[in-house]
C-alpha cells in the first residue's frame, strides 16, 4: 500500500509541474517578484558597499532619473529615432536575407562558394567598421540603418537557408506525383514548409537590429537613445545612463514581443507555438 | 469519386458476404500498366550497382498486384518509377494506352502521370494543413472550385473513416489515421492506378489488419488498379491478386504466384491451411538469399 500512495504522489507531483509549466499566468507573478528581489540586491549592495553614486547610483536614484526623463522631450526624440532606424535597418534585414537565403538555399553549389564570405562579414568585429560605415553613409541616419541591417541580416539569411533546406523529400515527391506546376510548389509546400525557420530567424533578427542601431549612434551623431547615453556619461549622469538603457530595454522587449507574435500568428500549426494536442 | 453509393470505410469490418461488384476496367486496350526490359543501375564509387535488372512485367485493369520481396530487392525503384520519380536505366513503360518512359529517356512523358495516386511509406501529411485540405491537395490548381474540393475531400474522408476529423491537424491523429489520410489524398483525384510504398509498413499489426480489411474494401469499391509494395508475406497474400516476388543483389523477379481466395477476404483467411502453405512457400523462396 505504501508503494502504491508513493507512485500516486509521484504522479500528483509531476501532474502539478506540467501544469505549472503550462499555464500562462506564472510569468504575471514570477517576474515582478524576481524583479523585487534584483532591485532589493541592487539596493543592498550600494548600502553595505558604500561604492559611489558615480560608480554605481542606487535604484531610487534611477527612477528619479528616469522619471525625470520622461517629462522631457528630449527622451522621445532619441526614442523614435533609435525607433525608426531599427526599424528600417530591420526591414532591409528582411528583405535582403530572406532573399539571399533563397537564392543561396537552392543553389547549392553558389552557397558553398559564398559561404567563407558571408562567414568573413559576420567574423569582422562590427564595431570596428562603424568608423568606415561613418566615413561612407556620414552622421546621420543612414549609417545606423545600415548597421542595424549589417548585423541582423546573417541570421536572417541562415534561418532561411536552413528553412528551404529543411523541406522533406518526401513532401518534394508529392508535388512530383501529383504533378503540380511550379508556382504551386512554392506557394503550397515551400513557403509554408520554410516559414517557421524564417521566422525565427526574424525573431532572431530584431534583437540584432536594435544592437545595431544603437552601437552605430554611440559611434557617431547626435540623435538616438545610443549618443543619449554618451551624453549622459559624458556628463557624468550616471543615473540618466542607466534610465536610458532602461528605456532601450524596453523598447528591444517591444518589438520581440511584436516579431513574436507575428510568428505565432502565422504559424499556429507549428510545435514552436505551443498549444499540444494529440488522441 | 465514382456516383456509385458503397458501403462507408466505417463499416468495413463487417459483412463479408456483401456481394463484391466486380473490378471494372478502364482502359479499353490491354494493360494498365506494362513494363518491358526495365532495369535500373546506380553509378557508386565501388562500381555500378544493378538496383534492378531487366524486368517485364504487365498489370491488368483493376487487379490488385503486390510486389514482395527484402530490402535491396528492387520493389521501391521500380514502383517509383511507375510514378516517374525515379527514370529507368534501360526498358519502357506505359501508362494504359500512354508512354510514360520511351526506352532511353531522360525525363517521365508528364501526360501519361495524370491518372495516378501514390501513398507512401510516411502518410507525408503537411503539418501546416488540416486533414481536410491535406486531402484536397491533388485538386488544387487543376479545375475544380473550391466547393467542389471541400466536397470531393469530404466524401473521400467518409470513405476512409475521417469524416470527424476534416478540422484536425495531422499531428492531432494517429499514425493509422495519417495513413488513411494519405490514402483518401491518393484517390481524391479518381486515378486510374493507385501506387503505395510499403504503406502500413511503420503501422502496429492491429492497425495494419484494419488497415488492409479498408483497402481491401476501397479497391471492390472503386475499381482501380493498385500496386503495391510490401515485406510483409502475410500482408502480400492477403491482399493481392498475384504477387510479384523478387530477390536482392542484384533485384530481380523470382517468382508470380496468382492468389484466388475469394473476395472480400476476411482476415480469418490467414487461418486457412491453403493461406499458410502460400506464406510457407514465399518464405521458402524468400529464405533462399538470406
Amino acid at each position: 500500500m505504501a508503494a502504491v500512495s508513493e507512485v500516486a504522489r509521484a504522479d500528483l507531483r509531476r501532474l502539478r509541474h506540467r501544469r505549472l509549466l503550462e499555464s500562462r499566468w506564472i510569468l504575471w507573478i514570477t517576474t515582478p517578484v524576481l524583479l523585487l528581489l534584483l532591485l532589493g540586491a541592487w539596493k543592498l549592495y550600494t548600502v553595505v558597499s558604500g561604492v559611489s553614486a558615480l560608480t554605481v547610483p542606487p535604484p531610487e536614484a534611477v527612477g528619479r532619473a528616469l522619471f525625470e526623463l520622461m517629462g522631457r522631450s528630449m527622451l522621445y526624440e532619441a526614442a523614435y529615432y533609435t525607433f525608426y532606424s531599427t526599424v528600417m535597418g530591420f526591414l532591409i534585414a528582411v528583405v535582403v536575407g530572406v532573399g539571399l537565403g533563397i537564392v543561396l538555399g537552392k543553389l547549392h553549389l553558389l552557397e558553398k562558394v559564398s559561404a567563407p564570405f558571408l562567414v568573413a562579414t559576420q567574423v569582422v568585429p562590427k564595431v570596428a567598421i562603424v568608423p568606415l560605415v561613418l566615413l561612407w553613409f556620414g552622421f546621420g541616419i543612414a549609417s545606423k540603418i545600415f548597421m542595424a541591417a549589417v548585423i541582423s541580416f546573417f541570421v536572417v539569411m541562415q534561418n532561411t537557408i536552413l528553412g528551404i533546406r529543411s523541406i522533406d523529400p518526401g513532401h518534394r515527391d508529392l508535388m512530383k506525383v501529383i504533378q503540380a506546376p511550379w508556382w504551386k510548389r512554392v506557394i503550397s509546400l515551400d513557403i509554408p514548409s520554410s516559414l517557421p525557420f524564417v521566422l525565427t530567424g526574424i525573431e532572431l533578427g530584431v534583437v540584432f537590429a536594435i544592437t545595431g542601431a544603437i552601437v552605430g549612434e554611440f559611434l557617431g551623431g547626435d540623435d538616438g537613445l545610443g549618443a543619449l547615453a554618451v551624453v549622459m556619461l559624458a556628463g557624468l549622469r550616471t543615473d540618466q545612463l542607466f534610465a536610458t538603457v532602461i528605456v532601450m530595454t524596453l523598447m528591444g522587449f517591444v518589438l520581440y514581443a511584436v516579431v513574436s507574435a507575428i510568428r505565432r500568428f502565422a504559424i499556429p500549426w507549428h510545435e514552436s507555438s505551443g498549444r499540444v494536442t494529440s488522441l | 469519386m465514382s456516383s456509385r453509393t458503397e458501403p462507408t470505410a466505417t463499416e468495413e469490418a463487417a459483412a463479408p458476404e456483401a456481394a463484391p461488384p466486380a473490378p471494372a476496367g478502364r482502359t479499353p486496350s490491354g494493360c494498365a500498366i506494362t513494363i518491358e526490359g526495365v532495369s535500373k543501375t546506380y553509378a557508386a564509387d565501388a562500381g555500378p550497382v544493378h538496383a534492378l535488372t531487366p524486368t517485364d512485367l504487365e498489370v491488368a485493369p483493376g487487379e490488385f498486384v503486390v510486389l514482395l520481396g527484402p530490402s535491396g530487392c528492387g520493389k521501391t525503384t521500380l514502383l517509383r518509377m511507375l510514378a516517374g520519380l525515379e527514370v529507368p536505366t534501360e526498358g519502357s513503360v506505359r501508362m494504359g494506352d500512354r508512354t510514360l518512359f520511351a526506352p532511353g529517356a531522360l525525363a517521365p512523358q508528364r501526360d501519361a502521370l495524370g491518372s495516378l495516386g501514390f501513398v507512401f511509406q510516411a502518410p507525408t501529411l503537411m503539418p501546416w494543413r488540416r486533414i481536410g485540405r491535406n486531402i484536397e491537395l491533388p485538386l488544387e490548381g487543376k479545375g475544380p472550385r473550391r466547393r467542389e474540393r471541400r466536397e470531393r475531400a469530404a466524401l473521400m474522408a467518409e470513405k476512409v473513416g475521417l469524416e470527424d476529423f476534416l478540422r484536425h491537424y495531422p499531428r492531432q491523429l494517429s499514425g493509422g489515421m495519417q495513413q488513411r489520410a494519405a490514402i483518401a489524398r491518393a484517390l481524391v483525384h479518381d486515378p486510374d492506378v493507385l501506387l503505395m510504398d510499403e504503406p502500413f509498413g511503420a503501422l502496429d499489426a492491429m492497425t495494419r489488419d484494419q488497415m488492409n480489411i479498408l483497402l481491401q474494401q476501397l479497391w471492390m469499391d472503386t475499381g482501380k488498379t493498385v500496386v503495391l509494395v510490401t515485406h510483409s508475406i502475410s500482408e502480400a497474400v492477403f491482399l493481392a491478386d498475384r504477387i510479384v516476388l523478387l530477390s536482392p543483389r542484384p533485384g530481380r523477379v523470382k517468382d508470380v504466384v496468382e492468389i484466388d481466395f475469394p473476395r472480400p477476404r476476411p482476415l480469418s483467411v490467414s487461418a486457412d491451411p491453403e493461406f499458410g502453405e502460400i506464406v510457407a512457400r514465399l518464405r521458402a523462396q524468400l529464405g533462399e538469399h538470406e
